[in-house]
């Protein structure tokens, strides 16, 4: 089961994990034939949120010193590699793990807002304890980017609109959820105008939350730096500019620039302790980051075993993360392979599914070698996609039934050889 | 004797040709070859290049260079049918960066061609039976012929000495069938070559044949010449000309642009069997350790011409006999219709730099193919960068007027002499060699020498300026009245003293001027040579006659 969560992640949580345990619990006793250990399910976690008070009580600053792109001036994507210079000790970060950066809103988005609402920013507003004007709040203290469903419902309430209360009904969520995706704050309060008082307003958003990248890089390489795979949120929404206040605001820094941020622990995903294993590394887009740190950990570790990067794109020549540091390795011989599906260079479409399965034989083979598999990337398609390949794979190549093969994987998970970064 | 240079390992290694090159165009994570197959590409007749422009931005984006692929047509005598032109045309719209470029080697170049395309690029050529064998690297390249060659019976066939000789010293493998075009697959070792070898030749080798009075060819330039000799309007035979070449080294005396040397008559029928004496020769003699030493011009140089002809009269089996008087009048082209002898027409249109694209006002690539649309004759590409759209029947004439005028396609006739005859390699930004612009930059700078010309009161005067973004040569700078070759980004040595019929080299006059220098010096010159010039005198003639470009070689007769 899957249930969407944004900054309200922890209430959503709660009550996903405990229906979660119960199906798991239900289906498991029924599923598993006699004599024989439950099979596990497979679930997609969203990548858990850091504590909201440890993250935001406990950051530190670290210096911006580069957000170079990395994406060919004709790409469709801006994609930066933001380097962070990390204060001597306080941070320390592993491959896998994720850095949050604390973030303010863009002045533009903060003004907009202002200006819709006809809200006076010099207005103090104490919320949870707290007074500092309007424009304090909405620039560092409040989410005006994403919608979180108490705005909406607030907001159906004060503006009266049949249309949207009727959107937040149980079975019209996909819809809302198209809606959260395109709009941000202030194209919803244009769309359903009502009125708004500051504190109102200040107490019906949620705080802002820490955006979080994975790290990569390795400090073994990296030194006193942590590198930062950054896509840069910038469209246009009816003729308008619309950006992600995290990657912009990192793209945007001028070197040398200060900013908090912490440090995301992800034991979960980690490069294996015993250096002899090989490493499958399923990374399309930025998800490729944590791949990066993890070569660099093991090239420095000296680490004898082979790896194998999937690296998926939309043009070789545009958005290639990566790619001089990439055939450098294989050159090397740090990379034993590369393989890699730019969807829009031929007339049918490619992908790092398509390329798993092209080359099943050897990945199934690697598998049976023990290698560790990683997934790292988008959880809407990527990750089911790529789960369904595997599966393919591991029954065309290990000669099983798809239950069986779709076992085989779970028992990879369980055995940590299987992990998964996915958001 | 001093190790091979790694190029002669990469050659031998190859298996006719082969290398690993099937596997470098399929390798999905690069758009290069590796390094290897990138050597031996030039044989298929193509460089790995990639787009200077955006160079450093890349590598700061850690991306590789943006890997282009230069594709060059083997097209002996430059000639082209019109449904050839029209592949061509295609080609360059669907797979190169929608323009072509005509080269002083008298073919097309498609430029921006991304590997993923390279094979579609050599199907659709073959499809219009055309190859690109052998255009570059250590090979005979494009065998180049006077393009008037439609004045007189003997000028046709002389078009057709030029096919038979490139055929005749063609590469044996077929490794590029093998390679681009899907063709079987060779099991074992590679076909024999008899004339190559496994190693080739230590260098490019070019090969032209002249039609007097014209030298639009530069024939003296060439490693292999043929200055074709017509007696009562009958072709008698040839003078050979050998160890011409003109690329040097900056700064490295060891390396220089020669004028071939005349060695001899020969009859028609001796053609091919001097050729390849003179190619098996430099084959084995010439120098296989340094790559800036290895052209025929240094061979002969170092061991001297009476070896060189007596090593080739042995291999050919024949004693060359003294040279038969000659004239040449002209390395240009000549513009607008000329009659031919047998009553149709030709009409030579004026590209600069050899660049025909589709521009905001002058859609020249549309123009020109509208044209090869109703055209029934053929094409010729001249060695001066220009096309002629030759064997137009009289009645046919006033259809491609009405196309070269709404395509503005005589647009760059109308300039003065000076632009007329300028020739400009392509450097940057796909040119590796390059070390400044030169097509890019050229137009910008004759509008600064004409208003000098203009002030001086030599507008219109017949002058001839060359120039490359590096001292190999491509646009044969070397033989202009004014050469400018490229030192490094806006920096030019200006040389000085060509003649006008490719038979005078010009000499170094000052090194790595930026414009103003450049245009201050040559405004002093041209001030001089506006007061003391003597009638019909050529800027060249006079800069020696007055001693203006030192004593260091006297003008040739």
């Amino acid at each position: 089961m899957r249930v969407d969560a944004d900054v309200d992640v922890e209430a959503k949580a709660g009550t996903w994990i405990e229906q979660s345990v119960a199906g798991a619990r239900a289906e498991l006793a029924s599923a598993a034939p006699a004599g024989e250990p439950p099979r596990l399910a497979v679930v997609t976690p969203l990548r858990p949120v850091a504590p909201a008070l440890a993250s935001r009580d406990a950051p530190v600053e670290v210096e911006l010193v580069g957000n170079q792109r990395i994406t060919a001036r004709n790409a469709e994507r801006d994609v930066r590699h933001v380097t962070l210079a990390l204060p001597e000790r306080q941070f320390e970060y592993e491959p896998g793990d994720a850095i949050g950066v604390v973030l303010e809103n863009p002045t533009a988005s903060v003004d907009r807002l202002l200006e819709l609402t006809r809200l006076d920013p010099s207005e103090p507003v104490t919320a949870g304890g707290a007074t500092h004007t309007l424009r304090e709040w909405l620039t560092g203290r409040r989410e005006i980017a994403r919608i979180s469903r108490p705005l909406l419902e607030r907001l159906a309430t004060r503006s009266g609109s049949a249309e949207l209360k009727a959107q937040l009904a149980p079975e019209r969520s996909a819809e809302l959820r198209g809606l959260i995706k395109t709009l941000q704050v202030a194209d919803l309060l244009k769309r359903y105008p009502a009125g708004w008082e500051a504190a109102a307003l200040v107490e019906a958003l949620h705080p802002l939350a820490a955006r979080l990248y994975s790290v990569a890089s390795s400090r073994r390489e990296a030194g006193d730096e942590a590198h930062l795979t950054v896509a840069v949120v910038d469209y246009r929404h009816e003729g308008e500019r619309r950006v992600g206040p995290a990657s912009w605001q990192l793209a945007t820094t001028q070197p040398g620039t200060r900013l908090k941020a912490f440090v995301e622990p992800n034991p979960r995903f980690r490069v294996p302790g015993d250096g002899t294993r090989d490493l499958i590394m399923i990374g399309p887009g930025t998800g490729v980051a944590p791949f990066r740190g993890f070569l660099q950990q093991r090239i420095a570790d000296g680490a004898r075993c082979r790896h194998w990067l999937v690296f998926g794109g939309r043009h070789r020549e545009r958005d290639f993360l990566y790619q001089l540091e990439w055939q450098e390795a294989l050159k090397r011989r740090k990379l034993a392979r590369l393989e890699v599906a730019f969807s829009r260079d031929q007339a049918h479409k490619v992908y790092v599914q398509d390329r798993l399965r092209e080359h099943g034989r050897e990945l199934y083979s690697w598998l049976e070698d023990g290698a560790h598999l990683y997934v790292c990337g988008d959880a809407e398609r990527m990750a089911p996609d790529v789960h369904a390949a595997l599966i393919d794979v591991v029954a065309t190549h290990g000669k099983r039934s798809p239950e069986d093969a779709t076992a085989y994987l779970g028992e990879l998970a369980q055995a940590k050889r299987y992990a998964r970064d996915v958001y | 004797m001093s190790e091979p240079s790694p190029v002669e390992r990469i050659k031998r290694e190859s298996r006719g040709l082969r290398g690993t090159l099937a596997a470098s165009v399929a390798d999905p994570t690069t758009g290069a070859l590796a390094e290897d197959d990138a050597q031996l590409l030039r044989l298929h007749g193509s460089y790995q290049q990639d787009d200077r422009d955006v160079r450093e931005e890349r590598r700061l984006q850690k991306l590789e260079p943006l890997w282009r692929y230069m594709v060059r047509l083997r097209l002996p005598g430059g000639v082209c049918s019109a449904e050839q032109w029209l592949a061509i045309d295609a080609i360059a719209r669907r797979f190169a960066n929608g323009s072509l470029r005509l080269t002083t080697r008298q073919t097309f170049q498609f430029h921006g061609i991304g590997k993923g395309d390279l094979k579609s690029t050599m199907a659709a050529l073959n499809a219009a039976l055309i190859d690109t064998i052998a255009t570059c690297g250590d090979v005979n390249r494009n065998v180049i012929a006077s393009s008037n060659a439609v004045e007189s019976p003997a000028h046709a066939e002389v078009a057709e000495w030029a096919r038979r000789l490139s055929a005749h010293l063609l590469p044996k493998t077929r490794a590029y069938h093998e390679i681009w075009l899907d063709g079987e697959k060779l099991e074992g070792p590679a076909e024999a070559e008899p004339l190559y070898g496994t190693t080739f030749l230590p260098r490019k080798f070019k090969t032209a044949i002249a039609v007097p009075p014209t030298n639009d060819v530069d024939v003296f330039a060439h490693d292999l010449g043929f200055i074709a000799i017509v007696e009562d309007g009958r072709l008698t035979g040839f003078n050979l000309t050998v160890g011409g070449g003109l690329g040097a080294t900056h700064g490295d005396p060891k390396t220089f642009p020669r004028l071939a040397d005349l060695a001899g008559f020969l009859p028609p029928e001796a053609l091919l069997a001097v050729a390849e004496a003179v190619l098996t020769t430099q084959r084995d003699f010439g120098d296989r350790s340094n790559r800036k030493h290895a052209r025929l011009k240094y061979t002969i140089a170092d061991r001297g011409l009476p070896w060189f002809i007596a090593e080739v009269e042995k291999r050919a089996g024949l004693k060359l006999g003294p040279p038969r008087p000659f004239a040449f009048a002209s390395n240009n082209d000549r513009f607008g219709w000329q009659a031919g002898f047998d009553g149709r027409w030709h009409r030579t249109l004026r590209i600069p730099a050899g660049r025909i694209a589709d521009r905001f006002d002058q859609p020249w690539l549309s123009g020109l193919a509208a044209i090869a649309r109703i055209h029934r004759g053929e094409f010729r590409v001249t060695a001066n960068q220009n096309v002629t759209i030759a064997g137009v029947e009289e009645g046919a004439r006033a259809a491609i007027d009405e196309l070269i005028s709404s395509h503005r396609l005589d647009a760059a006739e109308r300039g003065g002499p000076l632009r007329r005859d300028a020739l400009a390699c392509v450097a940057l930004p796909t040119c590796p060699l390059a070390m400044a612009e030169a097509e890019r930059y050229l137009p910008q700078l004759l509008g600064r020498v004409e208003t000098l010309l203009e002030r001086h009161g030599l507008a219109g005067i017949p002058l001839s300026l060359r120039m490359t973004g590096c001292p190999n040569g491509c646009a044969r700078p070397y033989l202009a009245e004014i050469g400018l070759i490229g030192k490094a980004p806006g920096r030019y040595n200006l040389h000085l003293g060509g003649d006008a019929r490719g038979e005078r080299l010009n000499v170094l006059y000052r090194e790595n001027l930026d414009e103003g220098p450049l245009l201050e010096a040559l405004d002093t010159l041209l001030g001089a040579y506006a007061a003391e010039r003597g009638p019909q005198e050529r800027f060249g003639d006079f800069l020696w006659r007055t001693q203006r470009i030192g004593e260091r070689r006297a003008p040739a007769a």
